[in-house]
This record gives structure tokens, sequence and C-alpha cells, in this order.
């Protein structure tokens, strides 16, 4: 297993030995770039709120991802439905998943430190990724759709259906989380939450059922990016550990808590992956990505858009 | 007396907030020095600038004829301030006994002799019989005795208390005060506590500094300050003089 | 020094240990050859815990990325003995100070940088990511289609290219773990031990005590990626091969980790406990599996898994400091 991110479909492209590669292939990887960056930027979304409000840094993020990837997987060979029609369904599942996991392992060890509720999600992650390898063994699998080779021309750019699809079903979902988080009741009580936990409790909200709420709605946004995520790339369980960690790379360069900061982080990183997949060997390009990262550590933690973390 | 620690115009600000308003004083080494006022009129701010918890933003700190306004934490310790905190933090899992060894250890290179000095100082703070205790498992009165311990055990010129009396009985109180006044007379050790226990300051402090807003708006002997009308006004209120 | 470091220990527990290293020492007459490598493997796993254990159980610094030191030493021996012939014990004179400096480096950017808690954590995934392609692409050590040592013979021990039979590596490998172990306790009893328990529990005041946090942490970084790569060097001449995806894998990481936290981190003991117990219990786990003819790859990992969940949940400060105090050997520190 080679690289962070495989098997993502890039226009075959043929090059003759003198011929510099031309101006269209930039711009169409970019715009690929951007566009797998948009559903990045969702599966982040998702570690941020938790982070945000939880305070808890969800390292099984990747994991649970890879996990709605093969239901949808499983839905797919079984009864042959569209992933994004599945959306929906599986993002609620995850949600469910999320919210037993906040109120059965987390919640009750709320008080312990950092780093062993950290492990604790480390043992989340293992048990997943190892369960799914279990039942469906190492190799990659894929889900073909009838679109899958269809693209859009839009002058010289030509855009790969599949993507564009994904990160519009992107935009939406974040759309509506963000709407969700401004204009709701429960939003807002959520956010109240994050601000001043003492506070929250002295007016009386049920700071832990916020907290449940918020880590199923975490694991919807990430269970949806798998979903889309499903369109572009193909799934091995070993890529839960490799998306975690892109998650954070994304949400610590565009700044934890901060919600547009990871939809941020997740297009500069999908746009920095594709380019240097272009200009360099498609493996170093997950090298840039935590070098970014230990940049953004030490010299601006709080991201581009964060606020300090506490 | 020379001067041990002298301020001149200290000031420290939080965004919007002036925390310590142009604070100066002095204080003479060998005697004890009091800081009282309000709640939020920026004492403990104050001591964390003397002891390099954070920067000033203003003014200078001059320690045993050094300047050591900006230095870390750490540096100013290791030139002679010890400090306890308000909210009592000792090194929780570790037993009394080792809490005061990581005080002595400082100017010690070897556990052995750190080990005896730190029997010394928990023997003079009462605290010999409880050694082998988990910190974290002491009371309120033992952990802020504890403090003291390990601040006094890093051989201090001058000793930063805060708040060092609030929460205990009368009678502890007393055994405090008598602690901490052979301590100054025995090793001429300079104290320089912020208190709202006046029974404490009045038996203690030789001169008083009165912050209120970050300002010191007083200071003086304790006659001085309890007659200073500014401070029954602001902080002691006209039944306070007991 | 004997004597001190000897000191305070009950009279049951030096025992113990001495009818332990004893049995230990012994084990080889008696055990099968599949016994052996999963001695080996306790072992191995026992004395990387300890290591560990000194930057997080000592000093408080979670590193989720010691596979980096592991992997540093391994291909800095490897590669000298490959290209240039040199036996393992002078490659670890390469190879220790090439960890020792890394683990300066990154540690000299965190601390410098103030990056702590799981933030540090973090940084030391990324690094080991980092060298795990990095080292894909370094063809001098194989790249990723990895390094593989010469293999001559397994019939007689060759001590000095650690050529031979596999009981070399467990009786090195076990000196090792009882010279760490003492290692750890002079440490702990020192004044360098006595100033990172007091980072661990609470680097500020710590500081407003007078300590020199970051000079302090720097050594304990060293020191753990020092010892580490002694076990790395181990492993590459022990596997004969190495690759980068497997060996700077992250999973290597978090298994270096287990052991302590299931035995008791910031224990003396309770990294070997864990190794024993954890490793023990895997390799039990795999070889039921496979006397009933089922091949699960992953059974282990998951084994694993919940045993941390367990542990973190029932018994965070893991089984020995529980166990201890049950049988009256608590240890002081605790």
């Amino acid at each position: 297993m080679a690289g962070l991110v495989p098997a993502i479909r890039v226009l075959r492209i043929e090059k003759t030995r003198d011929q510099a590669v031309p101006a269209d292939i930039y711009l169409n990887v970019a715009v690929g770039g951007v566009l797998t960056g948009l559903v990045y930027g969702l599966m982040a979304l998702g570690l941020s709120v938790i982070f945000g409000v939880v305070r808890v840094v969800n390292f099984a993020h990747g994991e649970m991802m890879t996990l709605a990837m093969y239901i949808a997987i499983t839905l797919f060979t079984a009864f042959h439905l569209d992933p994004l029609v599945m959306l929906v369904p599986i993002a609620s599942v995850m949600f469910v998943f999320g919210y037993v996991l906040q109120v059965r392992l987390i919640n009750p060890f709320i008080t312990r430190p950092d780093y062993m509720q950290f492990l604790l999600l480390v043992a989340v992650a293992i048990i997943i990724v190892n369960g799914l390898l279990i039942a469906f063994g190492p190799d990659v699998k894929s889900v073909q759709v009838s679109y899958a080779f269809d693209s859009f021309q839009v002058g010289p750019l030509i855009i790969d259906a599949t993507k564009l699809y994904a990160a519009v079903a992107a935009i939406v979902v974040s759309a509506a989380l963000f709407a969700f988080f401004r204009y709701t009741r429960h939003g807002t009580a959520i956010r109240a939450c994050a601000d001043n936990y003492t506070g929250a409790l002295v007016v009386g909200l049920d700071v832990k059922q916020f907290y449940a709420l918020t880590f199923g709605l975490g694991a919807a946004c990430v269970g949806a990016a798998g979903v889309m995520l499903l369109l572009i790339v193909d799934v091995t369980p070993a890529l839960g550990p490799a998306y975690t960690l892109l998650a954070f790379v994304i949400v610590i360069t565009g700044g934890l808590g901060s919600m547009p900061g990871a939809l941020l982080g997740g297009v500069l990183i999908g746009l920095t992956e594709a380019m240097a997949g272009l200009l360099f060997t498609p493996s170093a390009k997950s090298m840039f990505a935590f070098a970014i990262l230990v940049l953004v550590l030490l010299l601006r933690p709080e991201g581009i858009m964060g606020k300090r973390a506490a | 007396m020379s001067a041990l620690l002298s301020l001149y115009g200290v000031s420290k600000r939080f965004r919007g907030l002036v925390a310590v308003d142009h604070v100066g004083f002095e204080v003479s080494e060998g005697g004890i020095f009091a800081v009282i006022g309000p709640n939020g009129a920026g004492k403990t701010t104050l001591f964390n600038l003397i002891a390099g918890m954070l920067p000033p933003d203003g003014g200078t700190i001059i320690f045993a004829g050094e300047r050591i306004d900006g230095l870390p934490a750490d540096q100013i310790c290791r030139r002679g301030i010890g400090r306890t905190f308000q909210i009592v933090r000792p090194f929780p899992a570790l037993s009394v006994e080792d809490n005061v060894i990581v005080g002595a250890l400082l100017h010690r290179r070897h556990v052995d002799s750190a080990r005896a000095h730190a029997h010394e100082v928990l023997r003079r703070l009462d605290l010999y019989d409880k050694r082998d205790r988990r910190a974290s498992a002491l009371t309120l009165p033992d952990r802020k005795r504890l403090e003291v311990a390990r601040s006094l055990a890093s051989d201090p010129k001058l000793l930063l208390l805060d708040e060092v009396m609030a929460g205990l009985r009368p009678t502890e109180t007393d055994r405090m005060v008598a602690i901490l006044r052979e301590l100054n007379r025995e090793t001429g050790l300079t104290i320089l506590l912020i208190e709202h226990v006046m029974r404490a300051v009045m038996a203690l402090a030789s001169r008083i500094l009165v912050l209120h807003h970050g300002a010191a708006i007083a200071q003086g002997t304790p006659a001085d300050i309890v007659r200073n009308p500014a401070v029954i006004d602001s902080y002691l209120g006209a039944e306070a003089l007991s | 020094m004997i004597v001190r470091l000897i000191a305070g220990v009950p009279g049951r527990g030096l025992a113990l240990l001495g009818a332990l290293l004893a049995a230990l020492t012994a084990a080889p007459l008696f055990a099968s050859d599949y016994l052996l490598t999963v001695l080996i493997l306790i072992l191995y796993f026992a004395y990387i815990g300890q290591a560990w254990n000194i930057m997080m159980g000592f000093a408080g610094q979670l590193s989720l990325g010691h596979a980096l030191y592991v992997g540093l030493g391994a291909y800095t021996a490897a590669a000298l003995f490959v290209h240039f012939g040199i036996g393992p014990w002078l490659g670890l004179a390469a190879a220790v100070p090439a960890a020792a400096l890394i683990g300066a480096f990154i540690g000299f950017l965190a601390f410098r940088f103030r990056v702590a808690g799981v933030y540090f954590a973090i940084l030391t995934i990324a690094f080991a990511e980092f060298a795990r392609l990095g080292f894909d692409h370094l063809s001098w050590t194989g790249g990723s289609g990895g390094l593989f040592l010469p293999v001559s013979q397994f019939t007689h021990n060759d001590l000095w290219r650690l050529r031979g039979h596999p009981v070399m590596f467990y009786y090195i490998l076990l000196a090792a773990t009882a010279l760490a172990f003492l290692i750890c306790r002079a440490l702990l009893q020192s004044r360098v031990g006595y100033f990172w328990r007091a980072i661990r529990e609470d680097e500020e005041v710590a500081r407003s005590t007078g300590i020199d946090t970051f000079h302090y942490k720097m050594i304990a970084v060293v020191i753990s990626a020092a010892m580490t790569s002694f076990a790395g060097v181990m492993h590459a001449f022990y596997y004969n091969n190495l690759f980068p995806e497997q060996v700077f894998h992250i999973l290597r990481s978090i298994e270096i980790i287990l052991g302590p936290i299931v035995g008791g981190v910031g224990t003396l003991f309770g990294p070997i406990l864990g190794a024993f117990v954890l490793t023990g219990l895997a390799e039990t786990l795999t070889a039921a599996l496979a006397a009933l003819g089922i091949d699960l790859p992953g059974a282990k990992q998951v084994f694993y898994g919940i045993c941390l969940l367990l542990v973190v949940t029932a018994l965070p400060e893991g089984i020995w400091p529980w166990l201890s105090r049950r049988i009256g050997l608590a240890e002081k520190s605790q």
C-alpha cells in the first residue's frame, strides 16, 4: 500500500518526451484536486466539530469513514444502490454509531486526562480497522457506478462527473451543518457547550447529551464524506489510519475548532496533493501533507482560521 | 536594610483590561511585606509578574540587584524567589517527601542530601509524619503547608505566598503565622504575601501595599494602612479592624 | 551502587525478580523453537516498552511515533552491514547517535515551540509517517522494495555479526531488558528522575520550582530514542529484512505503547509485565486459532485493541499497580 491516497482516477495523459505538460492538464488536475478537497473538507469538518465541542481528538475518525465506505460497498454489491442515494441512510447509521460511542465510551471518562481519551479512540480505531480486515479481507474494493467515466467539458476544463457530484454533495452537507449550528436551538446549545462547559451546565443544558449529539453529527459527516469519497477512490481497511492522519493534517492546518477552516484546509490539502502528484511522484504527495502539518504545528498551531484551542 | 526586591512602574494589561497599573514598591531584605486588596485587584497577577509566569508590559523588577522582568519562571526561581499558588498545586501523584525533595534538588546535586534537607523542612512545617502520603490525599491545610515546604526547600531568599491562609481555621492560621515568623526571625527569609485574612496580615507584616483595580492606593505600616480612608472605603470597611 | 539500586525494595520483591530472571535464563533449555520466538518477541517489547516508558511514564511526553527510532536504528545498522560489511555492534555506534539526534531534533522543535500533549503526539506521528514515506524513496536502503541482510547460516552463532540461532538473540534481549530495568530504576532514583516526575505531574509548577523543563524533557527524549534504536538494530539482524511500510508504520508505534499502558505507565515493572501479558496472550490466541485451522489476519490486532480499551476504561493505571498493591509490592513512585 503505497502513499496516502491510492488510486485516484486521474486523466490518462500521453506525454511525448520533449513536450512540456500543457497548461490544460495543470488546470484539470487542480480542479480535480479542489473538488476532492471539498470532500476531504467535509471529512475534516466532522473531526473539527467533535474536537471543537467535546474536546476529544477522534483518533478513530478515518476508521469510522472506512466503516461507512464498506457499508456502502456492501449495499451496492447487494442491491446496486448508488452510493449517493444511500448517503442519508448511511450517515444516519454513522450518527447512531457516533452517538452510542460517545455515550458509552467517552462520556463516562470525560474527566480523565486528555491522552487517556485519545488512547480510548486509538483502541476503537484498531478494533474497527482489523474488524474490517477480518470481515472483508485486505483486497482493494471499489464501486463502479454507471457514470464512473463520464465527464463534463467546460471550455478547456474536463471535470470528472464523480468528483463533481461528490463535491456538490459535500457542499450541500456542509451547508446543512452550518445552518444547523447557526439557526437551530440544538445547534446553538451545542455551541454554548463548546464555549463554556460550566456556564452551559449552570444554564441547565444537558451537556453530555449534547456531546453525544455532536459526536453523532461528526460521525454522520465523516460517514457522508466516506460515501462520497467512494465515488473517487478505492477502499481497503488500511485506508482508515491514512485518512485519520489526513483529517488531522487538514484540521490542524485549517484550524482546530473552526468549521470554515476545516473546509478551507480540505481544499488546500486536496489541491496540494493533486499538484504534488502531478509535479513529483504520486507517493511524494503525502509527504507534503506531513511537512505542512509539522510546519503548522510549530509555527501556527491554531491553524489558518482557528481560535486558540484549550 | 537594603531592598531585596524593587518594582518600578510595573504594568500588565490583558487586551482591554489593565490588571496591574504602574505599581511600584520595595521589599527590604529580611522583612515581611503584605499585598492586600479586594478580589480582582491584580494581586495574583502581580505575583505572576514577579515570579516570571507572565512578562510585564512595562516597568522594571529588580531582585538582589539584578533585573528579572521578562525572565522565565525557572530562572527566577533559581535566582532565589520561591512561590506558592492561590489554588494549591502540589505534584499530586508524588509523596509529600518527594514533593519537597524536588524543591530541595534545585541547589543540591545528590538525592540523599536533598532528602535530608527535605526532612528538615518537613519537620519545620509539621509534615514530617505524613511524608510518605500521596500529596493528593492530604487535607487542604496540609497541602498548603506542603507547597510552602516545597518552595522553602529550594532555599529561596524571597518567598511569595499567595493567600496561604485561605481556608484555614483560626488555630491553623495561628500556627502558620508562627511558622512564618520563626522562619523570618531565624533565617532572615524575606516574605512577600498576598492575604485576605487580616488577622495574619496584622500579625506578620511590617509594611503593607494596598491594590485596587490594579493600582497601588496606599502603602505603609499596618497602623497607617488601617486608618487610611481610601483603604477603608475600598476594602477594609469600618468593622474589619479586629 | 548496587546497594542504592536495591534500597527500599522488599526482600520478597527481590526474590521474585531473581526467580523471574533465573526462569528466563533457563527457559531456552526447555522451550520449543516456537516458544522461543514468542519469548524473544516478549523481551523485545519489554525492552522497547521500558525505553518508551521513560519518555511517557517518567517525563509525561506522549510519543506515538516511536517506530521512527526503531526504524532508524534498524536501517542504519543494516545499511552499514549490507554496503560496507560493518558488524552490528559497530553499527550501533552509528545507529544510536542517529536516532538520538533525530529525537533531539524533534524534541527541540516541539519543546521550543511549546507543542505539548496531544499535539505533541500528533507531531511524533507525523515524523514517523514522514520517515515511512521518505524511506520508500531512499534507494540506498532499498526503497519500498526492502533491504535484505545476507543470511549465511544457522549452525554456529556468530556473535560479532549476529548471524546464527535465535537463542543468541534471546540472551542478548534478555540482558538488554534486565539492563534497561536497572537503568530505569537508577534514573527514577536520581535527580533527573525527580525532575521528570515533577514535569509529568505539572509542568508549569515544575518550572516555578526552578526546573529547566526544556532541558530535562530533551534528556528524556534523547535517552528514550537512543535506547529504542538498539532494539531496532536487533530487529534488523533478527528478521534480516526491512520494509519502510512495516518498520515505520503507525501500527508498530501503537504496538510499542500497548505493553507499558496495559502493564502500567510510569512504573518500573509495568512495561515488562505488559509485554508478557499482551504478547503472551496474543500469541496464544494466534496459536489457538491456527490449531483450529482458522487464519484470521487482524485477529491479534483486534485483541490488542480490546485490551487497550479494557485497560483504559477499567484499569487506567495498568495491571501492575493493581496487582502490586494486592501482593504488597507496590512501587514507591506510584
